[in-house]
């Protein structure tokens, strides 16, 4: 079977800068893919590569087999983008935006889908609106919109519930769980991590251009998994015997311990009573996502 | 084929929707400057024997609305769309990279040559003109206009911002512009400058279209006919193959 995404030794640098490092990675077709990372980590160069809106210094991209370069009408037909920014053009109505679009991928009228997707994403109000005149989550929507316009089989949403209200980021999700469930791939960026954690099967992290992780979403939970103690106590002096159950301090000073097993807390507050030290505040939690990104990016 | 059309349908709809400043505006400044200028000059120069300075003037002054506003048409697309963004979809979408260079050519070319040809239109109310070869007078408009328009793009391609453009408008399409014959013949220039003119692509746009009206021209018609067929295949080529290898587009 062909992947959905082919991306091999990728290399990209702006100026002395290296965006991105030796990626490869390839998303299987059918896939909720999360494509996760830090601000700048270079997820947007990425899907600019795939997309073709920038070119790799070294490596390749396919998709859907169709190479990015060499064979860039068949790749682009293959392809929705919905781009990270809010780009619109402010000639034209959001039907006429939608029209011009699917016109681009050569369909003309166009006009069910069009009427399906902006009723399934709440834009039907909208419809015969400058685009200049939509409110920023609007336009996103518009943005959604249009990537879909050809129903293309991979869809790549960079940070598409950025500024979006909760019911929209429910519905988009509804929406895209859908063309997923009908054979579209689906990959997104966000910095929404549970919302990764809910939809996509995979996750990829990048951190400073680097793939650092890139594993199921159940394997990732697994390998980092646990439970986390978050511990305040009066003294605040370590006892060299929890050295090991630490994983981090928090920003605001907090302990932060792994625990394989609940019986394991009988065994910190055992510690702190030799040392005649008191808790104050105390929160037993399941690792999530968030978890794992952060002992990802963390990690050397 | 459809992904062509609909780019040249938005091409032309683009300026269609601002019509008084695409189209109305520069055929008014068009007239203000024959007014002026047939009014001061009438009496004074005379270019070819039996054609007034009047007359002399219309195809000028049309042949620099064509140009002029070929190049703002490919320039502020292009510039507009980069600055706002919006240029992703185009770059997104299945269009080669031929039919791109052709869509917004050819929108370009629309609107310098309806530009044009109101310009004409509206002398003919006050102006009594004749036409001495029709096939001319559309072969260079269409073949300036096309030069121009590869220009404009090129200009919109390489600058980042609006002010870039302008710089390309005000000192190389307007000097241009001036400097080829549109208020006099060249015949009436110095030996030095007649040179220089001869050197000017512009000149030959100017000179060859001045013939469909006239029968009368600076240098014969096939010559500039010839010249601006060169340039503008050439032009077309650079052009073309600027869109192609995504310089300052795809980064
Ligand atoms: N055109 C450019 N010129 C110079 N540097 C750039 C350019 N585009 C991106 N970069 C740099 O490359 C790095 C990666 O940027 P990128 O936009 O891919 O990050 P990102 O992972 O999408 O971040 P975010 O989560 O903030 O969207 C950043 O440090 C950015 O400053
Ligand atoms: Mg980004």
């Amino acid at each position: 079977m062909t992947a959905a995404l082919e991306i091999k030794n990728i290399n990209k640098h702006y100026g002395s800068f290296n965006a991105l490092s030796d990626v490869s990675l390839n998303v299987r077709e059918g896939e909720f893919f999360a494509l996760l990372g830090p601000n700048g980590a270079g997820k947007t160069t990425l899907i600019s590569i795939l997309a073709g809106l920038c070119v790799a210094d070294s490596g390749s991209t396919a998709v859907m087999g169709k190479d990015v370069s060499s064979d860039y009408l068949e790749a682009r037909k293959k392809l929705g983008v919905v781009p990270q920014e809010l780009v619109y053009d402010p000639f034209f109505t959001v039907r006429e935006m939608l029209t011009i679009q699917s016109g681009y991928f050569g369909i003309r009228g166009n006009t069910d889908w069009i009427e399906e997707v902006t009723s399934g994403l709440g834009l039907q109000d909208k419809m015969d609106e400058n685009m200049r005149t939509l409110s920023g989550g609007m336009k996103r929507r518009v943005l959604v919109a249009q990537a879909l316009m050809h129903k293309p089989p991979v869809i790549i949403l960079d940070e598409p519930t950025a500024g979006v209200d909760v019911e929209l980021r429910r519905g988009l999700w509804k929406f895209m769980k859908n063309l997923n469930s009908q054979g579209h791939t689906i990959v997104l960026t966000t910095h929404y991590l549970e919302e990764a954690e809910v939809l996509c099967e995979r996750v990829g992290m990048l951190k400073n251009g680097r793939l650092a992780a890139l594993d199921t979403t159940q394997n990732l939970l697994k390998r980092f998994s646990g439970i986390r103690l978050v511990l305040r106590t009066k003294k605040m002096v370590l006892p060299s015997a929890l050295n090991e159950y630490l994983l981090e301090v928090a920003a605001d000073g907090e302990w932060v311990f792994r625990l394989s097993d609940y019986s394991e807390v009988e065994v910190i507050l055992r510690e702190l009573r030799r040392v005649e030290d008191e808790v104050i505040s105390m929160v037993l939690r399941e690792a999530d996502l968030e978890d794992v990104f952060f002992s990802v990016i963390k990690e050397d | 084929m459809v992904g062509f059309y609909t780019l040249l349908y938005k091409e032309l709809l683009r300026f269609w929707r601002v019509v008084f400043q695409t189209v109305a505006a520069p055929i008014l400044t068009a007239l203000l400057y024959l007014l002026i200028f047939s009014h001061i000059l009438q009496d004074r120069v005379t270019v070819y024997i039996d054609v007034g300075y009047t007359q002399f003037l219309v195809p000028g002054l049309a042949m620099m609305s064509v140009l002029q506003n070929a190049f703002a048409n490919g320039s502020s697309s292009i510039i507009q769309s980069k600055v706002t963004g919006n240029i992703v979809f185009l770059l997104l979408a299945p269009i080669s990279n031929f039919q791109v260079f052709l869509a917004y050519l050819l929108a370009s070319v629309i609107r310098g040559v309806s530009v044009g040809f109101g310009v004409v239109l509206a002398s003919i109310i006050f102006i009594n003109i004749s036409t001495f070869n029709f096939f001319w007078i559309i072969i260079f408009a269409v073949l300036g206009a096309g030069i121009l328009a590869c220009l404009g793009l090129l200009a919109g391609i390489w600058a980042e911002k609006f002010d870039q453009v302008a710089v390309f408008q005000n000192f190389i399409v307007m000097p241009m512009t001036f400097l080829s014959g549109v208020f006099y013949s060249i015949h009436s220039l110095p030996e030095f400058w007649q040179q220089v003119s001869r050197s000017n692509p512009f000149f030959y746009m100017i000179d060859g279209f001045r013939y469909g009206f006239f029968g009368k021209s600076d240098v014969s018609p096939m010559v500039s006919f010839l010249v601006v067929g060169i340039v503008f295949l050439s032009l077309s080529a650079v052009t073309f193959n600027v869109i192609k290898s995504g310089y300052k587009l795809r980064t």
